[in-house]
């Protein structure tokens, strides 16, 4: 039963392969948010947190309508792209981690906000005065005692830029091997016959893959946590 | 030589303030709510005037008029919380290096024994903050501030939060401080018997403006322990 078919290891790569990349580009776009949210006031910041958590609430076919008619290879940020810079999201996995990311966005911002906005001013103020300039004070304390917090958002966007399927599957299809995500291939097996058997091995290692980023992710939390309080 | 001479609107308190403080240790001394900690602020730059001037020897750190106003970062002032504000991420031998490595000084290990042996620190390096106790934080504050060789120091109650005892244990360190380190020294203070061991000039300050300066004979006065 747990022997896989080379097909599915492909298929189970792929989408963690996307995963990765997805949260390893929202990762620096979604601690400078976090961080704007968390300490600017300026006009529209109600209105900037609302769209960036939209894709939490809207339905996901949706978002990967919105991202089609605006990242499709006629679109027009699409064709932009492609032709300036030679990036292509559409039917590529690069869409697939594009629709991840978006989707996985707003679970990303919310714990780093938390974090940053927990941290004591007056940490930073003391390091301004011991010679650090705004950039040093961010690197060398708000960023270090907001990693519980930022290691949270990167679990979350990784898990559910895992499962993602709505806004994938409307966005760059579900192709074997460039765009099929964990979630699009159980479904997909679960619509031919005799595919039962493998589609309940793909829930079985979709729920340890995930069970793995939670642990993970409380054992880093918790380990910082001893580092800032402990002996 | 720091010379200040500002004004500064905030909440209900309107300061006015204009003192000079040489060599030595001058104590800004006055009740809760005269505003002190204000105008330490003020002075490293972690707020900002309204009005006025700020130098300190011969570099202007603010001037409201030819709009100058140094960053804290760049005015080399030390400055000892009330509280600590120790990093709880770093150890406290990182803690201690911080400002040396934000100011790429070269590492002086002379220079970092001497601070150490005069605060007695040597035990608690490998330590994390959130294991020591109030007073080895305050040596430890004090420390911080030292080893980015300032050319001030301010204190700001760093006696404060401590209990009575823990008082006793810090005392003799400011004192040693004052004596040996050869940098000049504000210290904040609204308690009289702190400030007589300490200062060697008392800035008497009252609802926002200076109502006294002078040695400490102006601790003496009959209203002296009322403002505490």
């Amino acid at each position: 039963m747990f022997e896989l078919t080379p097909a599915e290891w492909v298929a189970i790569k792929l989408p963690v392969r996307i995963a990765v990349v997805a949260t390893a580009v929202a990762l620096p776009f979604g601690i400078a948010l976090g961080w704007l949210l968390a300490r600017k006031s300026f006009w529209g910041k109600t209105l900037l947190d609302g769209m960036l958590h939209l894709p939490l609430v809207l339905p996901p076919v949706v978002t990967g309508y919105l991202l089609l008619i605006s990242f499709g290879r006629r679109a027009p940020v699409g064709a932009f792209l492609a032709d300036h810079f030679g990036i292509v999201f559409s039917f590529r996995w690069t869409g697939a981690a594009l629709s991840c990311g978006i989707m996985g966005f707003p679970l990303m911002i919310r714990p780093v906000r938390l974090a940053i906005e927990a941290i004591d001013r007056r940490l930073e103020d003391a390091a301004a005065t011991l010679g650090a300039s705004d950039v040093l004070v961010f690197l060398t304390v708000t960023l270090p005692l907001a990693l519980p917090g930022v290691i949270a958002g990167v679990v979350l966007c990784f898990a559910r830029a895992l499962g993602e399927f709505g806004a994938t599957i409307t966005f760059v299809s579900n192709i074997p091997g460039e765009t099929q995500t964990i979630s699009a291939l159980i479904y997909s097996l679960t619509q031919i016959p005799g595919g039962d058997a493998a589609a309940a091995r793909l829930v079985l290692i979709s729920i340890v893959l995930a069970l793995a980023a939670l642990v993970a992710s409380e054992i880093l939390a918790r380990r910082a946590a001893i580092r800032f309080h402990g002996g | 030589m720091l010379a200040v001479d500002v004004e500064k609107k905030l909440g209900a308190l309107q300061l006015s303030v204009r003192f000079a403080a040489a060599g030595g240790a001058t104590a800004l001394f006055g009740p809760s709510g005269s505003g002190k900690t204000t105008l330490v602020n003020m002075i490293a730059g972690l707020l900002k005037p309204d009005r006025g001037v700020i130098a300190l020897d011969h570099t202007v750190l603010f001037d409201a008029a030819a709009g100058i106003d140094v960053p804290p970062y760049r005015r080399h002032i030390g400055y000892v919380f009330q509280e600590g504000r120790l990093f709880p991420h770093l150890s406290v031998r990182q803690n201690l290096e911080y400002g040396r490595r934000m100011n790429r000084l070269r590492r002086d290990p002379a220079e970092f024994a001497r601070v150490i042996g005069m605060l007695d620190i040597e035990k608690l390096l490998d330590r994390r903050p959130g294991a020591l106790s109030g007073g080895e934080r305050q040596r430890i504050a004090v420390g911080r501030a030292l080893l980015t060789r300032p050319r001030l120091l301010l204190l700001d109650e760093p006696l404060a939060s401590l209990d009575v005892g823990h008082k006793r244990e810090i005392l003799p360190y400011l004192i040693r401080l004052r004596d040996e380190s050869g940098i000049p020294i504000v210290y904040v203070s609204h308690t009289p018997a702190e400030v007589r061991r300490i200062a060697t000039t008392v800035v008497r300050i009252e609802a926002g403006r200076v109502t006294a300066v002078g040695g400490l004979e102006l601790l003496d006065v009959p209203d002296a322990d009322a403002l505490s």
